[in-house]
């Protein structure tokens, strides 16, 4: 599929009638070749070389938990959002109110620790993402208080989007998916028209500034704001359709404002315009669940097809991708060595000096050199 | 409502108490091996305390490692005089409920949780090298206790682990648990090789009733403690059942001694709560050929010093030196052997 895609987008750019005969020749004699192959196209992805190295440093006292995100600055600085300390329910008022459970440090270039940022904020509970934005503010996604917290470079917080419920609920209610749906579209998942997130997964920005949430796992949909955080629309609903989601777990956005959508539970990557028109798919990369596009001019895409927690024997490999949905390469494999993934939840990959793995499974962040040509 | 969750939540707890309550051991005229215990061994600072000590083990240094249930779980290090070096994991994510801490041969330090269904591997530096299993994410709330048969046991996921040990090669034996009743063998890296047992209890050769502690010897061979089967069944390397000793009390926990000359060491700890009658019956360690020939026991059920109150755990590396980790006296003692009466007690 994506070999095929990538044909189609380079060959009809040239109108040249005998150069499309021979494309045409072409493309029949690698679809035979394709059809003629028992073999799946993610095989026939070209293993990458890699080296893996331990990067951070900590005081006593300061351990990682499961890493739900790992971010850069324009310095280099490394962000980690992570799951730790003890996520507490205290009894109040006829009610149970949720505290702590994660916390955001900053680590210089070389890995030194730097600081922690909001310590004991009220909304710090299941990190799910970090990311830097150009102006070098770290945006922090938290899955249990549904919110999504800007910090100036200073780390104090600059914008919030959403709000943490008052109380828990306990035992808790399952995850009803989709009731909130309706508000918006009539259809299951599509969320308010607003930022009431249910358990938001990612966020990201294009060159304008506008501000785009994955809202995740309670609701299917991208939510997109402007830079003053002002609801402009927000798009998608459950389902497997274009345009459709199964847990839009990850974000990317090009120089062109394309916005990658990791529809995990599709097992596909789609692209929209910045107003949300389905633009393309890709597949054949599993089920994507972290995601990020290079800076500069010849971007390319990552894409991880992170394992189960639950599971070590399966999956695991992270896919390097050009912005026509060519997949150039892959690396890595499930487990808990070096050089090996437990349940990557985010990759930043600002340069090729500063390329992080951030895991669940391992609590861990990986800085990876990739061996490419 | 809560009152009434609370109260049948304790009645949940007392139930199977009272249904497994203490078992007397079936060994008779077991000579009784002298000890003396040392008084306030470990030195904690003023404003650190332990609580239930669930897990106590040593190193090659003789350092000391104590799990222990305060007001959160903490894992300390005393050095080989009792003094207090410093705390390891902090604010872990994976310390909720702690239930064993066991030291490898290489001095990594390795905990089991049973409230976060972890088992998390430490450098000898005190920082996370290996994290076995899964914490459930707490993002779906707090969790009501499922219903009905036991979901079939995953590969990497716990149910309530309760111990670990390694053989020579580094393979990882894990004892899972309170939810799931089997024993499971990973390799060093951490990659799944085996399991004996399920998720289902069972009181048949390889099954198990509450697996709550292991050992493994110099040879591989894997030894468990059986709890509410009252037995302690022993293992080849490859999980094949090899023994089942069950003239030892209720075995709730196990320990296999250093050197050439290893030695297999099983508690029948008094139960939780002193119910009536228990103290006469339990509350002593037996001590073994790895064969399961018993060479004596020493230890009684008692608040004070040199009594035991429910050992939750015994450190062995030195047979005339051991350690044992006490839930309901919030304290680790260490009891001193002196190897001649040994030998004259067993003669």
């Amino acid at each position: 599929m994506i070999r095929e895609k990538h044909l189609d987008g380079k060959i009809f750019m040239d109108i040249d009638r005998r150069t499309i005969w021979i494309a045409t020749v072409l493309i029949a004699a690698f679809a035979v070749f394709l059809i003629a192959r028992p073999i799946t196209a993610q095989s026939s992805v070209p293993d990458i070389a890699f080296d893996s190295a331990d990067p951070l440093q900590f005081p006593n006292n300061i351990y990682l938990g499961e890493v739900a995100g790992v971010a850069t600055d324009s310095k280099g600085d490394i962000f980690v959002y992570t799951r730790t300390g003890h996520p507490t329910i205290s009894l109040g008022t006829s009610r149970a109110f949720a505290h702590g459970g994660s916390r955001l440090f900053e680590f210089d270039r070389t890995g030194k620790y730097v600081r922690e940022i909001g310590q004991d904020t009220y909304a710090f509970l299941v990190a799910q993402q970090v990311r830097v934005d150009p102006q070098d503010n770290i945006w922090i996604v938290d899955q249990m208080s549904s919110m999504v917290i800007k910090f100036d470079p200073n780390g104090r917080v600059q914008m919030l989007l959403g709000r943490k419920a008052e109380a828990e609920r306990i035992p808790a209610a399952p995850l009803e998916v989709g009731t909130e749906g309706g508000v918006a579209h009539g259809l299951p998942g599509a969320g308010a028209q607003s930022d009431i997130f249910q358990r938001p997964t990612d966020v990201a920005w294009d060159a304008a500034g506008n501000i785009y949430v994955a809202d995740g796992y309670g609701n299917a949909r991208v939510a997109k704001f402007d830079k003053n955080g002002v609801f402009i629309k927000s798009w998608g609903s459950r389902g497997s359709g274009p345009g459709q989601f199964n847990t839009p777990h990850n974000l990317a956005i090009d120089v062109q404002g394309n916005v990658y959508v990791a529809d995990t539970g599709n097992k596909r990557i789609q692209v929209f315009d910045s107003d949300g028109n389905f633009k393309s798919q890709i597949e054949n990369v599993g089920a994507p669940a972290a995601l990020c596009i290079t800076p500069g001019p010849r971007q390319i895409l990552y894409s991880s097809n992170s394992n189960p927690p639950d599971d070590i024997d399966s999956d695991g490999e992270i896919y390097r991708l050009d912005l026509s949905s060519h997949a150039l390469g892959k690396f890595g494999r499930a487990g808990k060595l070096p050089k090996e993934f437990g349940t990557v939840n985010a990759i930043s990959c600002r340069s090729d000096n500063a390329f992080y793995v951030g895991e669940i499974g391992n609590w861990r962040v990986q800085k990876l050199t990739l061996h490419v040509k | 409502m809560s009152r009434f969750l609370a109260s049948t939540f304790v009645l949940l707890l007392l139930l199977p108490g009272a249904a497994l309550a203490q078992t007397k051991a079936k060994a008779q005229n077991v000579p009784e091996i002298p000890y003396e215990s040392v008084p306030n061994f470990l030195k904690l600072p003023s404003n650190l305390y332990l609580g239930e000590a669930m897990g106590v083990a040593t190193n090659s240094k003789g350092h000391i490692f104590v799990f222990t249930r305060s007001a959160n779980t903490r894992l300390f290090e005393f050095d080989q005089n009792g003094v207090f070096v410093r705390e390891i994991g902090q604010g872990l994510y994976g310390f909720e409920f702690a239930h064993s801490v066991r030291v490898d041969p290489q001095d990594n330090i390795w905990v089991v949780d049973e409230g976060t269904n972890l088992v998390i591997k430490f450098n000898p530096q005190g920082r996370v090298v290996m994290v076995l299993g899964h914490r459930p994410d707490v993002v779906t709330g707090a969790l009501a206790t499922p219903a009905g048969p036991p979901s079939p046991a995953q590969k990497y996921i716990f149910g309530r682990p309760t111990d670990v040990a390694w053989d020579a090669q580094g393979d990882i034996f894990v004892s899972d648990g309170y939810v799931n009743n089997r024993v499971v063998k990973y390799d060093k890296d951490g990659r799944f090789l085996a399991q004996v047992g399920s998720e289902k209890a069972g009181n048949g050769s390889g099954q198990f009733n509450l697996p709550h502690g292991i050992a493994v010897d110099l040879q591989g061979n894997v030894y468990v403690a059986d709890r509410s089967n009252h037995r302690l069944q022993v293992f080849d390397n490859n999980l094949v059942p090899k023994a089942s000793f069950d003239n030892i009390g209720d075995s709730w926990t196990v320990c296999v001694s250093s050197g050439p000359h290893q030695y297999l060491y099983t508690s029948n700890s008094n139960p939780n709560g002193n119910p009536p009658g228990s103290w006469a019956i339990t509350g002593e360690i037996y001590k073994m050929e790895l064969d399961g020939t018993i060479l004596g026991r020493f230890g009684h059920a008692g608040k004070q010093l040199g009594g035991f109150q429910v050992v939750h755990m015994m450190d062995c590396r030195n047979p005339n030196q051991i350690f044992v980790a006490e839930i309901e006296s919030w304290r680790v003692q260490k009891l001193i052997f002196h190897p001649a009466t040994i030998a004259s007690a067993a003669r």
